[in-house]
């Protein structure tokens, strides 16, 4: 997928400027927060889960490679492949050849962001194979040829009339008069058209929640139940997963699956979690032939022993930019890649680099709301800090910006400096904020006249009018 | 042996961090500080050397002047018994951030930290530390409390300022829909990205208008001048203040961004 990252700013003028995007965002602050805070509110050991699952995943990192090796042997011994790439093109290679050694026509695609990470849609449709997507949500997406606004939710940023327009337009076998004006029904449709593809499916292709050492399992987490059909049907299951999914144990997945969904959708638990370990067994009543599993590292490794390595506890809940307020204000597509919101903010420039990538983790108020509802803990704003720091020490970011923070810098080092300088300034600026105490315009305020009036100073410093009253309270005990 | 000290104990020494912008656009702020720590039993003193907390440079990851900030900070407040900022922001940079930014320098490490353990913001401080549990101010009207991002979650400030307006008498207290949720200012992101900050204030001006309430409160300036020049914006006629203006009843003059008219 192109990047778009750098037009940011563009991106984020156009996002405020639909209304429709506008009028679709506000389900995600209505739909998703009061849900999650129920759940948590249901568990009083949630606290004790978070700091459990975080211990879990970063033990997992500490000993990423013996997890990784011990889950191959376990893959291998169940009859399974594993393929490791170390980028997105050697894993399109990789999927493109167990595709055509299958002599695939067709592939069903449960829902994964891995897969749009390395672009695989619109590789493996130039090599003349058909993606299918049979999660709703990315089936109505790919109808439109977009990509996912949002990690778990892809379809975040329609409306139900947008949807309902894509499906009288593509299904045009149906009858024009069928009514579309419920979501069910438009969900039921959709489950119509897609039953036929998965039995005309050749490969089905799947992302992982979890990868199992202990079992040499593929854990994926539905509500749809596509998921499963996806990869029990066709002949040829491939699982792609990068390789922090990993956990040690059945038992570690238990826990970390306790505080997933409630962090996601504010369920309990999703209301599928299927387990896949190798291809189908003699006497198992279905499963797949052939059963292979590429592991993505993509630039994870190199996250490994720096200050992003906390961003690899990520288990792609959402929550984080589900009680974003720029995410609710720009929607995911604003961030010009696979990953939005906060996550994306520190995630997107480890993968594609700071000088793409730069405008993400500036584009945060700090607020901190997703730090605070991270089920895994990630100190999401100290990592965009970092990246502003590394993008600071490059002297990537804009002339005007380190100009105006190098003389403010200058004397808010030099306190004396300071105090003379303010001590002129602002009873100056308080004379031209006059008798109306604020300002419409300053010519070096721009960014905040824009939409506000700038409050005038009431007079003069508090340092200036202290030091007078230090001073009489010396002059009255003289 | 040592003779019984029977005077009374030394009250505690309050370094005041005046925040920058108290200084220089909302002395009003500093002043009611002041008048609260003192009624509170704290002898109030206001070091000269101090500018800022640094966090404009933090943030734009300017780590160099950071420090530099940070030191002279430090060296301006370590003699108090406490430092008190009337910013929850301000007041979490030097608590949270201060001694990460000299991880592993032994000495200054060691003063950061100590600095970091005896910093509050104003309104936690007075009731989580001298136990002011009312004050005696007056304000006549409804008022609505905006929960400012850092003072919220990066040190727990929310019940503290609610139970001391309620002490104040004639004052109605209505609560805002997501009075939490950030209002947009985010330091230097609101002038970065104007558009989308202002997205995000005109939210918080719509459940302050909802709210009902006559005035808005908060604890941290940075916030206070972005809702207030947004409200005076839309031709709001919600009053904005620091909370401190109202606890210490010091708000008899021009509100935020409002002159003598």
């Amino acid at each position: 997928m192109q990047i778009t990252s750098p037009a940011f700013k563009e991106n984020a003028r156009q996002a405020l400027a639909d209304p429709q995007l506008q009028k679709a965002m506000l389900h995600v602050r209505s739909g998703f927060i009061d849900k999650r805070q129920h759940a948590v509110d249901a568990l009083p050991e949630f606290e004790a889960l978070r700091e459990s699952a975080r211990a879990i995943k970063d033990h997992t990192l500490a000993h990423l490679d013996i997890y990784l090796e011990a889950y191959e042997e376990k893959v291998r011994a169940a009859g399974g492949h594993v393929h490791w790439a170390e980028t997105a093109a050697d894993a399109r290679r990789i999927i493109l050849d167990i595709c055509r050694a299958a002599g695939a026509r067709t592939v069903t695609k449960g829902k994964s962001m891995i897969t749009e990470e390395i672009g695989l849609n619109e590789f493996l449709e130039k090599e003349g194979i058909r993606p299918v997507e049979t999660d709703l949500g990315e089936y109505i997406i790919q109808l439109r040829g977009e990509h996912p606004s949002h990690i778990i939710a892809p379809a975040v940023h329609l409306t139900k009339d947008q949807v309902e327009a894509d499906f009288r337009r593509v299904h045009d076998h149906l009858p024009p008069a069928r009514d579309l004006s419920e979501p069910e029904s438009l969900l039921g449709e959709a489950r119509r058209v897609l039953r036929s593809q998965y039995f005309q499916a050749d490969v089905g292709i799947t992302g992982a929640n979890f990868l199992v050492a202990e079992t040499g399992s593929s854990v994926i987490v539905t509500n749809e139940g596509n998921g499963d059909l996806t990869q029990i049907l066709p002949k040829v299951h491939v699982v792609v997963a990068s390789i922090e999914k990993i956990v040690p144990t059945l038992e570690d997945m238990s826990q970390i699956l306790r505080v997933l969904a409630r962090s996601a959708t504010g369920q309990d638990m999703s209301v599928y979690t299927t387990l896949s370990t190798g291809p189908r067994r003699p006497g198992d009543p279905d499963g797949p032939e052939e059963y292979h599993v590429v592991l993505l590292d993509n630039g994870r490794s190199a996250m490994l022993g720096t200050e992003f390595q906390d961003m690899l506890r990520c288990i792609r809940c959402g929550a984080c930019m589900n009680h974003c307020p720029v995410y609710h204000a720009v929607g995911g597509h604003a961030y010009g890649w696979v990953y939005p919101g906060p996550m994306g903010a520190v995630l997107t420039p480890s993968l594609m680099g700071v000088d793409k990538a730069g405008h993400l983790p500036n584009a945060s108020t700090f607020c901190g709301r997703c730090e605070a509802v991270c089920p895994m803990k990630i100190p999401l704003p100290k990592m965009m800090r970092h990246w502003r720091e590394r993008e600071f020490s490059r002297g990537l970011n804009p002339a005007v910006q380190r100009y105006g923070l190098g003389a403010w810098a200058f004397f808010a080092r030099r306190p004396r400096l300071y105090r003379v300088l303010t001590s002129l300034a602002v009873p100056a600026l308080a004379l031209l904020g006059g008798r109306r105490g604020r300002f419409r315009h300053l010519p070096l305020a721009r960014g905040w006249t824009k939409h506000r009036d700038f409050p005038a100073p009431e007079r003069r410093t508090f340092m200036q009018q202290w030091r007078e009253r230090e001073v009489w309270k010396q002059e009255a005990r003289v | 042996m040592k003779p019984l000290d029977t005077r009374a104990p030394k009250p505690p020494r309050v370094g005041l961090f005046v925040t920058c912008l108290v200084d220089l656009f909302r002395p009003t702020v500093g002043f009611a500080s002041v008048k609260l720590l003192e009624e509170a039993g704290c002898e109030v003193d206001v070091p000269m050397a101090q500018t800022c907390c640094g966090q404009p440079a933090y943030n734009s990851g300017d780590r160099a002047d950071t420090i530099a900030i940070a030191k002279n900070t430090i060296e301006a407040f370590e003699e108090y018994d406490y430092v008190v900022a009337p910013s929850g922001s301000c007041a979490g940079m030097l608590k949270k951030h201060y001694p990460g930014l000299f991880a592993g320098e032994g000495m200054w490490e060691a003063r950061a930290k100590a600095l970091a353990e005896k910093t509050y913001e104003l309104v936690s401080f007075l009731v989580d530390v001298m136990g002011v549990s009312a004050v005696k101010a007056a304000h006549d009207g409804t008022v609505t409390y905006h929960d400012s991002c850092s003072g919220l979650r990066e040190l727990g400030i929310a019940e503290q300022p609610r139970r001391l307006l309620a002490s104040v008498s004639g004052l109605k207290l209505v609560e805002m829909h997501d009075a939490d949720v950030c209002c947009g200012f985010g330091g230097t992101f609101c002038v970065k990205y104007p558009d989308i900050s202002n997205k995000i204030v005109e939210e918080k001006t719509a459940n302050i208008a909802a709210s009902g309430a006559d005035t808005l409160l908060a604890g941290d300036l940075g916030c206070l001048m972005n809702m207030a020049g947004k409200l005076q914006r839309q031709g709001s006629a919600v009053k904005v203040r620091h909370v401190a203006e109202v606890l210490a009843g010091m708000d008899d003059g021009p509100a935020i961004g409002r002159g003598k008219d």
